[in-house]
């Protein structure tokens, strides 16, 4: 029964959260959103006071049953130890307490310190969203370009393509490592990553130790055949000596199946003891499909360089990426600081933004968290996607109508880029798609008269109103390089 | 006094309130009644004296611009209609009540629903200090939830509303919105039949506690053919009735949501049994203050002094069986162009009225761009697909399936979907129409003699407008 329970709760949370890291459309978003923010790290980082009590208060009920339902990481494990065939595989291993306290102090200081890269990289949720974002989000953009091909076929609308494109190499190389050694070692051993590194795990396990509700073997019943040990993925029972580690416990129930004898059950009363087991989850083989993925997004972003060519149309170069003395972070977090303090790199907001700006940094201090460019298309003025999802409150959320007033950053004029001057041809679509109104249009010739409408007219941003949204850097016809481009501000401000 | 002018000023932009043109032009001038009369901005000076128009049922002589109580104004600025936590701000609509008597608008015109349920007592309140035969009060049964449908609950409405609006008899009582509801035949019945409640207005029209009994409209038009039948058949008699009318619904109501019916049939049902009509909506919801700059130049064109918006009102009040135009007016600057441009009104002329004919074409974009696809135009050095655009655009309104705002579509999300997902499979979006810089190199090629960028301006600004609103999201 608990098994079944388990099983389901997790499979209804691992579909989910998958889909809201995988729904570029933003249909789900509304309906998906809190499972993001039901992660332990994440609701931490957001002071979401409600939902870590509650996690911490759950823990202390029934045990780590956070890492069986909740986290998709942990489910995700689990469904690949399943994938095994090998009966009664696993056996008791004594817990590894320094390599896990270790790990987690390791993690709290490096918080605590502010070194993204070492929390990001251990956080159970980031590391799953990670996975995801950059392994499978490909594969399910290029089946809906697919449909979308054959919707238009049908002169249906039902699905529209979408651009599949490579945002990070190194957080791909990041995400397809982490994915390759927990892959191997769930394989191998099960929960063995949960136990021995995840930091998460190991603070749950505190509680966890003296939870309520226990698994528990009655000793009266049991007649030491060692059944339960050989199915326990987190290695936690001992059955020779009828004792369990409820650190590393994590209440799946499969023991309790197992036993021939019902010699275990989920109770508060001390005298039995109980057990974990292994098995899991039903779905497909993730694997090689998710390797072939990798590859695959690898080569399609070389591909992808070639623009296409019609006999009448002028060819169009590629934008290049401005240097950017500050880096750009989504309007509602608020500062460059806030961002590096709160965000964990699950890649959320990178996979959910339907315009192509947010990216994760390649810059070593704030490596995989989100930055922002305009070469795809603009930070625009309805959307408010990724401060909708953020589950960390490293982006705050932000109502439509505040949208257009944050100060991310502001333009800079680039004399040596701008068609009037490089061209000799008027052109002011800066300033004509400026969402703010901040850019007007003044003579080059600074003696000319501006109501003439031949003289050559260059634009002129002012600062105080440019919001940094990136719609003139994003349409500036110069090309590769724009000749107005946005610097970010370290820290927002409301104009 | 430059203080006082500052300060409001700040207060109608930081409050967020639309800014059409004639409103910009008029915020340097404002404060006490009197600085209408001091602007040099024409279009919020009275020329003469508020046309006036008489109700041939009862001989009401009643102002052709009848104040809508329904967006006043809230402290903080805003209307009580997007702010609805502020409070009224009693001393400003008391002040624009004294402006509009003043300058003899006579018709006020409210709900028990409006402004939360506060808009009846903030208008009584106001207008209890004017001699009560100075003006014409109109409210309404109104029928928004089902638990007020009940014939004791709908008496309370209408004996609350002479409360709140501390009077003993209303001049004009409504059946509010006539033909709402999934099911309009069901929703009237139990709202205004089954319970018995129609008779008892009729009951109290005759105690003088009504004077004019009548409906507002809108929605399913067999509901208003029904109600006009028992006009017709001397069931119920109906003083007067209130529609929408404005220069986009008069004949593109229907094309633009089909549960619309062409205010032009409404009107002239109302004319032909000689039934007095009441005008809302003459802006569309101000969506005809705000026009795309492109358009609203073809009025200043025209008229030059006058303001955008008063097209709108000058257009609803033309027809002679028009008694009265309501417009919601929330800032001071609203009424004072609203007066100046009734006093007196000038009907539209027949060249006027076809120009807005056009003027709404190109509103619901629907004028066609004669673009052949020859490519002589091609290629443009900024890699715009030219002819890609222009079929696409084409192609939607040949279709009928261009998404607009007006009249609440309610296919407009499919529209609008297919209207973006279309556009970008059409033309790619390098090379769409937010690309052209107006160089127009591809001017001096076009057979047709299409301003090819001011139409990419055109079509972009229209894709931009979709873009940015929907539903969802």
């Amino acid at each position: 029964m608990l098994r079944k329970i388990r099983i389901t709760l997790a499979t209804v949370m691992f579909l989910g959260i998958t889909l809201l890291f995988l729904d570029f459309t933003g249909t789900l978003h509304s309906w998906l959103g809190w499972m993001a923010k039901l992660q332990f790290w994440p609701a931490f980082y957001a002071l979401n006071i409600g939902v870590v009590v509650g996690i911490i208060v759950l823990t202390m009920l029934l045990g780590r049953i956070y890492c069986s339902v909740i986290c998709p990481l942990g489910i995700m494990q689990d469904i690949i130890a399943k994938r095994r065939k090998k009966k009664n595989r696993f056996s008791h291993s004594p817990e590894k307490r320094i390599l896990r306290y270790g790990v987690l102090f390791v993690f709290l200081v490096a918080a605590v310190a502010g070194v993204n890269i070492i929390v990001s990289l251990l956080a159970p949720y980031s590391s799953y969203g990670r996975m995801v974002g950059a392994l499978l989000l490909p594969i399910y953009q290029w089946s809906n370009n697919l449909l979308a091909l054959a919707a238009e076929h049908a002169d249906s609308y039902a699905f529209y393509s979408t651009d599949v494109w490579l945002r990070s190499g190194i957080t791909l190389a990041i995400a397809a490592i982490t994915f390759i050694i927990i892959a191997i070692l769930a394989w191998r051993g099960g929960r063995t990553y949960c136990n021995t590194i995840c930091p998460v795990g190991t603070i749950l396990s505190i509680f966890a130790r003296r939870s309520l509700f226990k698994i528990r073997i009655d000793t009266d019943k049991c007649n030491s055949c060692g059944l339960c040990a050989r199915n326990c993925k987190a290695s936690c029972i001992d059955s020779k000596n009828h004792e369990i580690d409820y650190s590393r416990c994590v209440v799946c129930g499969d023991c309790i199946e197992k036993c021939h004898h019902g010699a275990l059950s989920l109770s508060r009363n001390a005298k039995a003891v109980p057990t974990v087991k292994k098995d899991e989850n039903p779905d497909t083989s993730r694997r090689s499909f998710l390797l072939a993925t990798a590859m695959a997004t690898t080569a399609a972003a070389t591909a992808s360089a070639q623009a296409k060519l019609d006999g009448g149309l002028a060819e169009i170069e590629e934008k290049e990426i401005p240097h950017r003395g500050t880096p750009i972070t989504p309007p509602g977090s608020l500062s460059a600081q806030n961002m590096a303090q709160h965000c964990t790199s699950c890649q959320l907001c990178v996979s959910a933004c339907p315009n192509g700006v947010l990216r994760p940094s390649t810059n070593l201090s704030t490596l995989m968290q989100p930055t922002m460019s305009y070469e795809r298309g603009y930070c625009r003025p309805e959307c408010t996607r990724c401060s909708d999802l953020c589950p960390t409150g490293a982006i705050t959320k932000i109502g439509k109508d505040k949208k257009s007033s944050i100060q991310i950053g502001h333009a800079v004029w680039i004399r040596k880029n701008c068609i009037p001057v490089t061209d000799g041809k008027q052109c002011g679509n800066c300033a004509r798609h400026c969402p703010t109104g901040a850019i007007a249009m003044v003579p080059l010739d600074k003696n000319a008269d501006p109501k003439d409408r031949n003289t050559l007219k260059i634009p002129v941003v002012n600062t105080a109103v440019c919001i940094g949204c990136g719609a003139c850097e994003n349409l500036c016809p110069s090309r590769p390089l724009s000749a107005i481009y946005v610097e970010g501000h370290e820290v927002h401000r409301e104009i | 006094m430059k203080t006082i002018n500052r300060r409001d000023f700040l207060k109608i932009f930081s409050g967020g309130a639309v800014a059409s043109s004639a409103l910009l032009a008029a915020c340097k001038e404002k404060d006490s009644n009197t600085s209408a009369a001091r602007t040099s901005d024409k279009s919020l000076k009275p020329r003469g004296k508020m046309t006036v128009r008489t109700n041939n049922i009862t001989g009401d002589k009643v102002s052709i611009l009848g104040y809508g109580m329904m967006r006043l104004p809230v402290i903080g600025g805003a209307s009580g209609r997007e702010n609805s936590d502020a409070d009224i701000d009693q001393e400003m609509v008391n002040r624009q009540v004294d402006y509009a008597l003043e300058h003899g608008v006579n018709y006020f015109d409210t709900s028990p629903a409006y402004c939360q349920g506060r808009s009846e007592s903030a208008t009584g309140i106001a207008l209890k200090r004017h001699k009560r035969d100075t003006y014409y009060i109109a409210t309404k049964l109104s029928n928004f939830a089902p638990d007020t449908w009940s014939r004791a609950e709908s008496i309370k409405m209408f004996e609350n509303s002479l409360k709140y609006l501390q009077t003993d008899y209303v001049d004009y009582l409504l059946l509010h919105g006539i033909g709402m509801g999934d099911d309009a035949l069901a929703t009237f019945n139990s709202r205004y039949i089954d319970n018995g409640i129609l008779d008892w207005l009729v009951e109290q029209k005759k105690k003088g506690r009504i004077r004019n009994l009548g409906f507002s409209y809108h929605g399913d038009v067999k509901i208003y053919d029904m109600l006009l039948k028992w006009h017709d058949e001397g069931k119920y008699k109906w003083d007067f009735v209130q529609i929408e009318l404005n220069y986009l619904d008069w004949s593109y109501a229907d094309e633009i949501n089909p549960r619309n019916t062409d205010a032009n049939y409404l009107y002239e049902e109302l004319r032909k049994r000689k039934i007095p009509a009441v005008i809302m909506e003459p802006l569309l919801g101000g969506r005809l203050a705000n026009l795309p700059t492109y358009i609203a130049k073809k009025l200043k064109q025209q008229r030059p002094e006058d303001s955008v918006a008063s097209w709108a009102f000058r257009y609803a009040g033309t027809p002679e069986g028009v008694l009265t135009v309501l417009s919601g007016m929330t800032y001071m600057e609203h009424l004072q162009e609203n007066v100046a441009t009734y006093s007196p009104l000038e009907p539209i002329t027949k060249d006027e009225d076809k120009m807005l004919m056009s003027i709404a074409d190109e509103i619901y974009n629907l004028k066609t761009i004669p673009c052949n696809e020859c490519n002589y135009c091609m290629p443009c050095p900024y890699g715009l697909n030219i002819p890609a655009i222009f079929s696409h655009f084409n192609k939607c309104i040949n279709d009928g399936v261009m998404p607009n705002r007006g009249t609440k579509d309610p296919e407009y999300e499919k529209h609008r979907r297919a209207y973006l997902v279309g556009y970008d499979r059409s033309v790619p979006k390098l090379r769409q129409a937010d690309h052209c810089i107006g160089c127009g190199q591809c001017n001096e090629h076009c057979p047709q003699r299409i301003n090819i960028p001011k139409e990419m301006q055109r079509i972009d600004q229209f894709t931009e407008e979709v873009r940015r609103y929907s539903d969802k999201i």
